[in-house]
């Protein structure tokens, strides 16, 4: 039996584990349509984003970010709510430009090509799928509210380090800046150190 | 033709934003490519379960760093035009840290995030949420932070500076770290797993099993 175009689905996505113990859990053989494609390998990954970021170097002078355009939609965001707060707040005042939406800006097209970006990967990989990501023993309202609890640590953390994974790690790791390499060593430890109390959310 | 074109005024403000968009693009492809839509497949790395994070980080960095010297050897690009990446030591620190926190907490990233909220995911669009709340928070404290947030100034030093070796020596040392850790990874990766219903590396497809490189027994 040519089993190529079929795929072995185990009842629990993530439960492949189960497999291991002779693989008779909840698995049943269905046609192939419905698979996903694999990821790349890390190395041909990190090699493609290697090359985009030093394209960005080479048409503008600066590498890749994020966390900038997130302070652009947070002044603009601002000025609709109340106008001239953001112009007024001594950090935010330097993304106000008169006359210009904070969103008018570079990072805010790159973050808008990375959100379009990731849809078309997405959706030529067949992992376009509405879903809160979470761990088997962790329920959607816990995720949730760690997810926003995250987010806002993290938020505040790129103002700190004056940028993200992208625009420190990534940009500045690659320009060899000190301070970007201090930072990356830094994120790996918060990580690490912060990942036992959350175990139940992933693992 | 020498770049970077945008610091030359190669580029107009249209085609500016344009090649911007462009490049977002890629990088947001490459980015769901490598499994990075994926908060588990992200947070991995902190439980020793995946190692994609450090494998794919590293090598676009030291693609990049070769790259960029490459390109300035050959007269290709002006170095000296680079922005200046300054270095403030203790905020970006105290910044690291705290972005590492929220980071296996909330499962993303600034760029992750919008990858992950293009494919569906709910949890990234509430993460991105809470992105802009902690920047609001950043901005409301800012006047009490202000004297940490310049503490720390180095100037715009990079590691060639603060070695004293060539940049070239830099890049050979870097490729020779980078090669000890991918080194010390396959050693974990390879141990044998005591834990039962172990996930063994995410490969982002159902057919893991009778794919190549998946559930590992």
């Amino acid at each position: 039996m040519d089993l190529s175009s079929y795929t072995l689905e185990v009842a629990h996505e993530w439960d492949q584990g189960t497999l291991d113990n002779g693989g008779e859990m909840g698995m049943e053989l269905k046609p192939n349509r419905r698979s996903s494609r694999a990821y790349w390998a890390p190395f041909v990954a990190g090699g493609a984003l290697g090359l985009t970021l030093l394209l960005t170097f080479y048409l503008t002078g600066h590498g890749l970010g994020a966390s900038g355009a997130y302070t652009g939609a947070t002044a603009a965001l601002l000025e609709a709510v109340a106008p001239g707060s953001a112009q007024n707040n001594s950090y935010l005042s330097s993304y106000i430009t008169p006359g210009r939406s904070p969103l008018y800006s570079w990072i805010v097209f790159e973050v808008l090509g990375v959100m379009v970006g990731g849809f078309l990967g997405a959706v030529t990989a067949g992992r376009l799928k509405r879903q809160i990501e979470r761990g088997p023993s962790i329920g959607r309202g816990s995720r949730l509210t760690l997810a926003f609890a995250g987010g806002l640590v993290m938020g505040f953390a790129t103002r700190l380090a004056r940028g993200c994974t992208s625009g420190q790690a990534l940009s500045g790791g690659a320009a060899m800046a000190l301070g970007s390499w201090a930072f990356m060593l830094a994120v790996f430890a918060g990580g690490f150190l912060a990942a036992p109390f959350v175990r139940r959310e992933w693992q | 033709m020498s770049g970077p074109l945008e610091v030359q005024g190669l580029l107009s403000e249209a085609w500016r934003l344009a090649l911007g968009f462009v490049a977002g693009l890629l990088f947001g492809f490459f980015l769901e490519r490598a499994g990075f839509g994926s908060a588990r497949k992200l947070t991995g790395v902190f439980y020793l379960k995946d190692f994609a994070v450090p494998k794919v980080m590293l090598s676009a960095i030291l693609v990049a760093m070769v790259g960029l010297l490459a390109l300035g050897r050959a007269s290709l690009l002006d170095l000296d035009l680079l922005a200046a990446m300054p270095t403030y030591i203790w905020p970006q620190l105290a910044g690291g840290l705290l972005l590492g926190i929220g980071f296996v907490v909330g499962g993303y990233c600034p760029g992750t995030s919008a990858v992950a909220a293009a494919s569906g995911k709910w949890d990234a669009l509430v993460f991105m949420a809470g992105l802009v709340t902690g920047i609001f928070g950043f901005a409301e404290l800012f006047d009490r932070l202000e004297s940490f947030y310049f503490s720390g100034d180095l100037g715009d030093v990079t590691l060639a500076d603060w070695t004293g070796l060539p940049p070239a020596g830099v890049v050979f040392l870097l490729l020779l770290m980078a090669g000890a850790a991918f080194w010390l990874i396959g050693r974990i990766e390879r141990r044998p797993r005591k834990d039962e219903g172990d996930l063994g590396e995410y490969t982002g497809r159902s057919d893991a099993v009778l794919g190549t490189g998946g559930a590992q027994s």
